[in-house]
């Protein structure tokens, strides 16, 4: 369906402006990535802010030129023929701009009408689109007029209309309240289950990654640090717990087993968090919830691992995804 | 209605901007999976129907956001109108500055305005919408440029008519600016968007765009007779110059329609050498 080999893509070195020390180096935000992705299936790319996702799905939809590499999507070289790409899938980008002064309607019904379609068909799958994604109130309002959530979900009805077996996501439920992030959700499986449609998702929300993903590629600093369904990436870690305890005021250093605790935990701000393996999350939990300690104790959970947890334990950078 | 005017403010530029029959086959074939295997690829958006879905959407923008700067084109043009009435006093000089004013909100909306547009879609990453979508890099240069055109037809009109008041100038012939507008708004609009489009920041896109303006305004409005030799050069390579005589021809009682004619056709050709420089520069800027 999509297969993608040693992709390499630098971005040069830039000279600060006269006046600033910022030299930016060049960044290799690709850096010999492959991947494949099957029919019918939703793909997520997890990562941190400047991993490299939006460098990699630019290049998949042929805004950008890899250095080297190649791209393959439904048999067709990319690479060679990025022009192509706008015929094979449909691409929702970070930014709104284009759109922003146009009614919900007519951005809708423009693109399908730039996507190839009819007059007729492109109002008709408008209105379709528009009610899918419960859109019909806000339908006649610029979308720079929306919350940022809506004008997300207006930009979102722009990607369906003129079907494409494909669907490249960068980002797409930013900002989104629950029922939009569902609305969204359920269109996509709906176009999975009646036509088969595949779906490449950026993401960096692992709660989202987990519910809605079949199978994940954690990216870092430009490379595919693993790849596995969401299950069998947690398996990686399966023996460790994580352990979040959150202290009222300062942590009481001066009970043993707390202090022992300490120098293993990531501390921010009044949180520890542990990896542990169950039987000491078990003992941290008993010693923590009794005596002094449980009086300092504000919270405390304890998780099975989550696939932050896993970004964690392959190496990743330890800030930057988001849960919920 | 907005049809008859898209019809108007691009009919120069078709037979520049569409490709050859022979060279769209050849596209064609090109497009052609090289195996078997490969899916087939969905229909292409044509160039015309695309033009006016971009024309349409674009100028369904002006009720958001343009409206307040076309009133402020039309201002300015009869405001400067109004302050020259003290200077020139009738006879050639009063026509060069109602023709400079008419076409001065051409040169505000569709040379600035466009610049600016186009300079904040490629630096905000919009265009990357256009791109991702199989539509022929013209139509999107080619419907914004038409939008533009067409939303300096009310400040034109306007200031014309009250220029004709103001200075008792004949309107018998003003029918030309059916052929004014279009035209000198092809040639702005096309540089505008070739500005815009090229300029490697917003901000210089920005730039360009005021100083084409105000060089349209000093060279267009004031009359010719009373500037240096050299300005009288750089006049002659301003291409709202030819849309402002042509105009200014008009207010003879017997105009010299050759004349006029050669003025819209300078027009008609840097509308059709700029849009296809803009065009040029939206596909560069597009794939990077």
């Amino acid at each position: 369906m999509c297969a993608v080999r040693d992709l390499v893509k630098t971005y040069p070195a830039t000279r600060g402006r006269r006046g600033s020390e910022g030299r930016a180096p060049a960044v290799r935000a690709s850096d010999g990535i492959s991947l494949d992705v099957h029919r019918g299936e939703i793909f997520g790319l997890l990562g941190p802010n400047g991993a490299g996702k939006s460098t990699l799905v630019r290049q998949l939809t042929g805004l950008l030129r890899p250095d080297s590499g190649s791209i393959s999507v439904l048999g067709h070289d990319l690479v060679r023929h990025p022009e192509r790409a706008a015929r094979l899938l449909g691409y929702l980008g970070q930014e709104s701009t284009a759109l922003d002064e146009m009614t919900v309607a007519l951005a809708v019904e423009t693109t399908g009408r730039l996507r190839g379609l009819g007059a007729r068909e492109a109002r008709a799958e408008r209105d379709a689109v528009v009610d899918e994604l419960g859109l019909a109130d806000i339908a006649g309002r610029a979308l720079k007029k929306l919350s940022g959530g809506q004008r997300r979900l207006a930009c979102f009805a722009t990607v369906l209309i003129g079907e494409r077996s494909l669907l490249v996501l960068d980002e797409p439920t930013t900002g989104m309240d629950p029922v939009a992030r569902r609305a969204v959700w359920d269109a996509v499986d709906r176009r999975r289950a009646e036509r088969g449609a595949t779906v490449v998702l950026v993401t960096h929300n692992v709660l989202e990654a987990e519910s809605v993903l079949d199978r994940v590629a954690v990216i870092d600093r430009g490379r595919v640090i693993a790849c596995d369904t969401p299950g069998g990436l947690k398996d990686m870690v399966g023996e460790e717990v994580r352990l979040d305890l959150v202290w009222r005021d300062r942590p009481p250093l001066d009970v043993p087993e707390v202090a022992e605790l300490a120098s293993a935990a990531r501390v921010s701000g009044r949180r520890w968090t542990l990896r542990l393996p169950a039987d000491r999350a078990r003992a941290a939990v008993a010693a923590v919830t009794a005596g002094p300690a449980f009086a300092a104790l504000d919270d405390f959970t304890l998780a099975t691992p989550s696939l932050e947890d896993v970004y964690l334990a392959l190496g990743g950078r330890a800030e930057g995804l988001v849960k919920g | 209605m907005r049809q008859e005017r898209l019809g108007e403010g691009v009919s120069v530029v078709p037979a520049q901007a569409v490709p050859v029959p022979g060279a769209r086959d050849a596209l064609e074939a090109a497009a052609r999976p090289e195996d078997g295997r490969a899916a087939p690829l969905a229909p292409a958006a044509r160039l015309l129907p695309a033009l006016c879905a971009v024309y349409r959407a674009q100028l369904s923008r002006a009720r958001v956001a343009r409206i307040p700067l076309l009133f402020v084109a039309t201002f300015q043009s009869v405001g400067i109108m109004v302050l020259m009435r003290g200077v020139v006093d009738g006879g050639d000089e009063a026509r060069a500055v109602v023709s400079g004013a008419g076409v001065l909100v051409v040169a505000f909306v569709a040379l600035n305005l466009l610049a600016q547009y186009f300079g904040q879609l490629r630096a905000s990453g919009g265009l990357d919408h256009y791109a991702t979508l199989p539509v022929p890099p013209a139509a999107v240069v080619l419907g914004a440029a038409a939008a533009y055109a067409s939303f300096t037809v009310p400040g034109t009109v306007v200031t014309t008519v009250t220029g004709c008041l103001l200075f008792q100038l004949p309107m018998t012939h003003l029918w030309v600016l059916a052929a004014v507008i279009p035209l000198s708004g092809a040639a702005l609009a096309g540089l505008g968007a070739a500005l815009g489009l090229l300029a490697p920041r917003p901000e210089l896109a920005t730039l360009c765009g005021q100083l084409g303006m105000s060089a349209a305004l000093l060279l267009g409005v004031l009359p010719a007779e009373r500037l240096p030799a050299a300005i009288d050069y750089a006049r002659d390579l301003l291409p709202s110059t030819y849309g402002v005589e042509a105009l200014a021809a008009t207010f003879d009682a017997r105009p010299d329609w050759l004349a006029v004619a050669a003025d819209l056709g300078v027009c008609a050709a840097v509308g059709a050498l700029s849009l296809a420089i803009a065009t040029w520069a939206y596909r560069r800027a597009a794939t990077r």
